[in-house]
């Protein structure tokens, strides 16, 4: 009798170290904003695995050899698809002007712009905009939530991520048929990014002392300033007493 | 009447240099001018300088300390970023942290410059009226593919002159970025942690080569 009383107490002993364990790993974050730092970390790494061994050199090597107008045309073929989606946003958002601004740069690039590989409607004056869903539920006034990193698309928040699936359904070429020059144009739409992101990631490499901690903060504060479309209210920053406040939203 | 010449060329000398100097802070610009002059000098020397353009550090460097850190406020974006360890430093840690710092902003500033090819900058209205001592300075960096790059600079004239303590690019503030990342050294290594680590990462900077091509 004793002897099953014991081996049950060390089972929830155990269990209980575990859980304990696991929640030591959340709440060493000093940061209130990053409750799930112990799992961002792992993720981070990962991601920063792949991209070093794939994406990196794939994306370098595209950016050296492939030449420049055709960089720029892939680069405004998908800028254009998203501007579709970025429109349906801005509505959304009650932005009507922005909105049929985006609409007529579709309107311009996919016809005179050759199905959008020519960006003229900036030429014109036509300013794009860069809104998606999750950009909209904040609008709403819904908060971003904590910082999560997901597997291979990088930085996010609760919020965006539970909007994903409505930018995946908006993005345009999703129902591209046939299926592979959809997974061939996804491939390429991702390397194009990562290309165009390589000066920022080098300087990102040269300026950061902690690159978790400088990609979390610096994100989340983009995130939030895309929110407001570059007008976030002034958070009073302390000078010497508290720490200042993380940014809210 | 060797010493006369000697009095009128020495207060010539004074007067001569006492104009140089006080002609920036006599002229007042104000700080949405002062941005936008420093931007355009800065952009100009870049273009028009090969060497730059292929990643010359020690030229881009000087451009950097000549056109653009007389006007920034070093200690003043020090101390905000260490927040509340700033007040238990000895003067002598305030003084190494700056310094580490401010050269960290440097090399990071000097890789971003080597990369202008045709950018222009368009700037926008100025937050904040002319009399504030606090103002807001906005731009927007208009680059060949996607959208402009949002380019920000906090002025303050507390000091007698306006100085940038701080920058936003595309939405992040820098001293609050870098906030968190002095608060988890200096509580587990103090400021003297810190600024070793400044340090080390400053002295792999200046050895690193500028390449213009993407690493």
């Amino acid at each position: 009798m004793n002897y099953t009383v014991t081996l049950s107490h060390l089972r929830l002993c155990a269990a209980a170290a575990a859980v304990m364990v696991l929640s030591g790993c959340a709440s060493t974050a000093n940061n209130p904003q990053d409750p799930l730092e112990g799992y961002n970390r792992v993720m981070f790494s990962v991601n920063d695995a792949v991209d070093r061994a794939v994406l990196k050199p794939v994306a370098t090597g595209y950016k050296n050899v492939v030449p420049g107008f055709a960089q720029t045309g892939v680069g405004n073929f998908f800028g254009n698809l998203s501007d579709a989606w970025s429109s349906v946003n801005n509505l959304l958002q009650g932005k009507p002007e922005q909105a049929g601004t985006d609409f007529g740069r579709v309107a311009l690039n996919s016809t005179f712009g050759i199905f959008g590989l020519l960006d003229i409607a900036s030429e014109a004056g036509m300013q794009k905009s860069d809104e998606d869903f999750g950009q909209t539920l904040g609008k709403w006034g819904v908060p971003s939530g904590p910082y999560l990193i997901l597997p291979l698309l990088g930085p996010s928040t609760v919020r965006d991520t539970a909007a994903l699936p409505a930018d995946i359904g908006g993005d345009i070429w999703k129902y591209k048929e046939p299926a592979n020059w959809r997974n061939i144009g996804a491939g390429i739409r991702v390397i194009d990014t990562r290309a165009s992101l390589l000066d920022a990631s080098s300087l990102l490499e040269d300026a950061a002392l902690d690159r978790y901690e400088f990609l979390r903060d610096g994100y989340l504060q983009r995130r939030q300033s895309q929110v407001y479309d570059g007008d976030v209210p002034r958070q009073a920053v302390d000078e010497g007493d508290a720490e200042a406040p993380a940014a809210k939203q | 009447m060797k010493p006369f010449m000697h009095l009128a060329a020495a207060a010539a000398t004074v007067a001569f240099s006492t104009v140089l100097v006080a002609a920036p802070a006599a002229a007042a610009e104000a700080p949405d001018a002062l941005v936008k002059r420093i931007s355009n000098e800065v952009i100009d020397s870049v273009k028009a300088d090969k060497d730059i353009q292929s990643g010359n550090r020690s030229k881009i460097m000087g451009l950097v300390n000549e056109k653009i850190l007389p006007y920034v406020d070093a200690e003043k974006m020090t101390q905000q970023a260490a927040g509340r360890h700033w007040r238990s430093a000895t003067p002598e840690q305030k003084q190494k942290l700056t310094k580490e710092f401010r050269d960290l902003l440097v090399y990071t500033y000097a890789g971003a410059l080597s990369t202008i090819k045709n950018e222009t900058v368009e700037f926008k209205p100025m937050r904040g009226a002319a009399t504030d001592s606090d103002v807001e300075v906005r731009s927007q960096v208009n680059v060949a593919r996607g959208e402009p790059i949002t380019l920000n600079y906090r002025l303050s004239n507390e000091k007698g002159s306006w100085k940038i303590y701080d920058v936003n690019v595309l939405g992040a503030w820098l001293v609050q970025t870098y906030t968190s990342t002095f608060n988890s050294e200096i509580s587990k290594n103090g400021v003297d942690g810190l600024i070793k680590r400044l340090a080390d990462r400053n002295a792999q900077l200046s050895s690193k080569p500028l390449a213009a091509p993407a690493k």
